[in-house]
């Protein structure tokens, strides 16, 4: 517990920095109010249906780096040549993403590594060149939270380019992370104030439920593991949880159009659709639910690190709130580490 | 004066309306140009999605046309389709479609006036009626650069 | 409640059954489907209001090896979809034991299929109040309101294919969305791909459909596509007097035909 100096940002200056913000042009995503729940949605003004206590939105924010349908070009055909028209990069909007959990920020990065793994994705990475992320550490939690356990914390500003936490008087203590963060404190000085407070005091507490370099060692010859046919027996194989999760980049690629004109299209898709692996030989590599549901947790936990040196969860726990059967994956990956390592 | 001209798609069955319609032709019955037909074996062939693909190409309205009942060349394919688009009609209906843009109709082989009759009522309808631009937009989303 | 472990410990210990399927326990007081496959197990079994997952998904997933006998706990519209199953051919009547549960909440053992189909048509089978309140609040709008609603509705759809997943009835190995020779089902969540897919779902459920709403329960996004089918399913049974679920052998309302059939549209 300790009283630190902060920027502070109070909750009557949010209307004037709104406006700010959407006159230089920006599109702002904040949490919004929605019945009892809370969901991410375009705003130009501040308003007090944007929520800065929620625990979790449904939806993640990825569809503005990764959209749910994103056209990467067209195409023209006549009797002698065929040509291709690329996208307007440069139509592509500046977005604010406003009041992400800490969760959400990080989430970013296994995005990032995806999408240069083994080429740079000149789409995802234009957007995330555009994207500033004003992140807002978590004074709550619920059951299905495990960012500690994937060793994030609700009060982490990375990935967050300014980091807000809300403190006693409904105000927020502001740090400023990134160049981008300093952009926008730059555009509205006049906005932040100075303070001196306790931010560790306004943070949730929560508790690990398991170690992950140890799951992740435990992963390590689990292939064969039975484990993966008791835990997948409920499993009813649609893409819920690879939708909602703001690591999964799954995709599918479909031309639309005639043979004359049209355009090729990237769309979400999920390694739990039972076709997903399908070859056009009639050979399914993974043909069992349980197979599916070993490679998401393997991929997540063992591949993604191994391979590109991150790893693909951030504890929010959306897939598990999602999950049609509750598929609960902190508590499948408690379990396996309550099983003897397999050698 | 740029009188909009609707496009009608006319799914139609080989052995009574597309025969209708040859006979219409033959007796050299005038009738709306606006028509494109295309021919089935039996209206019983015709599924469902091929109706919502005509009105994502550009079709303003559509013509489903048949043999009389009791008079398929299949024998029942006719009544099979009856039920199909009882309840396709309702699906539409229930989900904001104009079904008005859809004749169905049963035409027989020797009824070429009729067939002229159906075309020519059709098309008034639809060109009171205007453009589906409802469902043009609909499927133009597609082309739109997605942000997200 | 202690019936029913009692009942799957006998299944189990004598191996009438290898597994039996119900409910247990899940994360933040809600229930979900559990996989029984010994007797020390089936004290986690519970049975209560919470416990509306239609389990008989579970019976033609294939998960266990073919000749794995399987009890499943059946709510009523467990019951129906096994009946309706049952009459598509899908369910070998060796293989499944089905311990129902009445309304009173005891267990009912089934003989067989016969049994299940002669206790359904015991209890009223009329749509609720409130399932065609949900209906007429929208056959009472304008077509334009109709449009307006459902294509808001869809525009939230992003194609994760949870209604489908959770249906019984959506067992097809090779679903028309996987069908790309040609692509007949627009697959991007765009609003085409999205309205493509809710009537071709709404469609092939049409008759088969049981109202056990679990399409719109498995949704994330809380879409009402139970309205879709279940509209269909008011108006084929208005229509042609056939209801799914409550025969083992009249046959599915568009596989046939009677000649009489009344239409007011056909010129």
């Amino acid at each position: 517990m300790a009283t630190e100096n902060y920027k502070l940002l109070k909750k009557e200056s949010l209307p004037a920095l709104f406006d700010k913000l959407t006159a230089s042009g920006k599109t702002i995503y904040a949490p919004v109010k929605k019945g009892d729940k809370t969901e991410f949605d375009v705003v130009t003004k501040y308003s007090n249906d944007i929520n800065d206590e929620y625990i979790q939105t449904v939806q993640s924010l990825k569809e503005t780096v990764f959209p749910k349908v994103e056209k990467l070009f067209d195409y023209k055909s006549d009797k002698t040549d065929t040509s291709i028209q690329e996208v307007d990069f440069s139509k592509f909007p500046q977005n604010v993403l406003w009041g992400l959990h800490p969760c959400d920020a990080a989430a970013f990065r296994p995005l990032d590594a995806t999408f240069r793994w083994d080429y740079d994705d000149k789409y995802f990475l234009t957007r995330i060149k555009l994207t500033t992320v004003v992140g807002l550490s978590c004074s709550k939690h619920d059951d299905y939270c495990f960012c500690s356990s994937v060793d994030i914390s609700p009060a982490s500003g990375d990935g967050s380019d300014i980091l807000l936490t809300k403190n006693k008087a409904g105000d927020y203590l502001v740090e400023i992370i990134t160049e981008k963060g300093q952009e926008v404190y730059d555009m509205a000085k006049e906005l932040f104030g100075e303070i001196s407070d306790d931010k560790e005091s306004y943070i949730t507490d929560v508790p690990k439920k398991f170690e992950l370099s140890e799951l992740n060692k435990n992963l390590d010859g689990s292939f064969e593991a039975p484990y993966w046919l008791a835990q997948s027996m409920r499993c009813i194989g649609c893409g819920a949880c690879a939708y909602v999760c703001p690591t999964c980049t799954c995709f599918d690629l479909q031309d639309e159009g005639s043979a004359n004109k049209g355009s090729r299209i990237k769309c979400w898709d999920s390694c739990g659709f039972g076709h997903f692996t399908l070859h056009t030989s009639g050979h399914n590599p993974r043909e069992t639910q349980s197979q599916r549901w070993r490679q998401r947790i393997l991929h997540k936990f063992s591949y993604m690190p191994d391979r590109i040196k991150v790893f693909g969860c951030v504890g929010c726990g959306r897939c598990s709130r999602a999950c049609p059967v509750d598929m609960n994956l902190s508590e499948h990956l408690t379990k396996i580490m309550e099983v003897p390592k397999h050698e | 004066m740029n009188e909009f001209e609707p496009k009608v798609v006319a799914f139609v069955c080989n052995w009574c309306t597309y025969a209708g319609a040859d006979l219409t032709g033959t007796s050299r019955i005038k009738y709306a140009p606006n028509v494109k037909i295309i021919r089935f074996p039996c209206t019983g062939r015709i599924d469902f999605m091929l109706i919502l693909k005509a009105f994502a190409k550009g079709a303003d309205g559509i013509i489903i046309s048949g043999c009389h009942p009791n008079d398929c060349h299949y024998t029942s394919g006719n009544f099979h389709a009856k039920r199909r688009w009882m309840v396709f009609r309702t699906m539409l209906d229930f989900l904001g479609v104009d079904v008005n843009r859809i004749t169905f109709s049963w035409v027989s082989a020797a009824e070429g006036a009729r067939w002229a009759e159906i075309v020519n009522s059709t098309v008034d309808a639809i060109k009171k009626l205007g453009p589906y631009d409802n469902y043009r937009n609909m499927v133009n989303q597609e082309t739109e650069v997605n942000n997200g | 409640m202690d019936k029913l472990r009692q009942k799957t410990k006998e299944l189990l210990s004598n191996n009438e059954v290898q597994i039996v399927v119900g409910y247990e326990e899940g994360t933040a007081g809600k229930a979900r489907p559990a996989f029984i496959s010994s007797p020390d197990q089936a004290d986690t079994l519970i049975y209560d209001d919470r416990c509306i997952h239609n389990l008989a998904v579970y019976l033609t997933q294939h998960k266990l090896p073919g000749n794995t006998k399987i009890a499943v706990v059946a709510s009523f519209p467990v019951m129906k979809s096994i009946i309706t199953l049952a009459s598509e051919k899908q369910l070998d009547e060796n293989f499944i034991r089905v311990i129902g549960i009445s309304k009173d909440n005891n267990i009912i053992e089934f003989k067989d299929f016969a049994d299940i189909e002669r206790y359904i048509n015991q209890q009223d089978l009329t749509f609720t109040p409130e399932e065609q309140a949900l209906i007429e609040k929208i056959d009472a709008m304008s077509m334009e309101e109709r449009w307006a609603y459902w294509q808001n509705e869809f525009s939230r759809c992003f194609k994760c294919y949870a209604c489908r997943s959770a249906c019984p009835m959506c067992y097809c190995t090779l679903c028309i969305t996987d069908f790309n020779q040609p692509q007949w089902v627009s697959v991007p969540s765009h609003k085409q791909g999205n309205f493509e897919w809710h009537i071709n779902r709404a469609m092939h459920l049409a008759g088969r459909c049981i109202g056990c709403d679990e399409c719109s329960r498995a949704c994330p996004l809380d879409l009402p596509i139970n309205l879709l089918t279940k509209k269909l399913s008011m108006d084929i049974q208005k229509q042609f007097g056939y209801s799914a679920g409550q025969s083992l052998t009249e046959p599915y309302a568009l596989s046939t035909y009677k000649p009489d059939d009344k239409e007011t549209f056909i010129r």
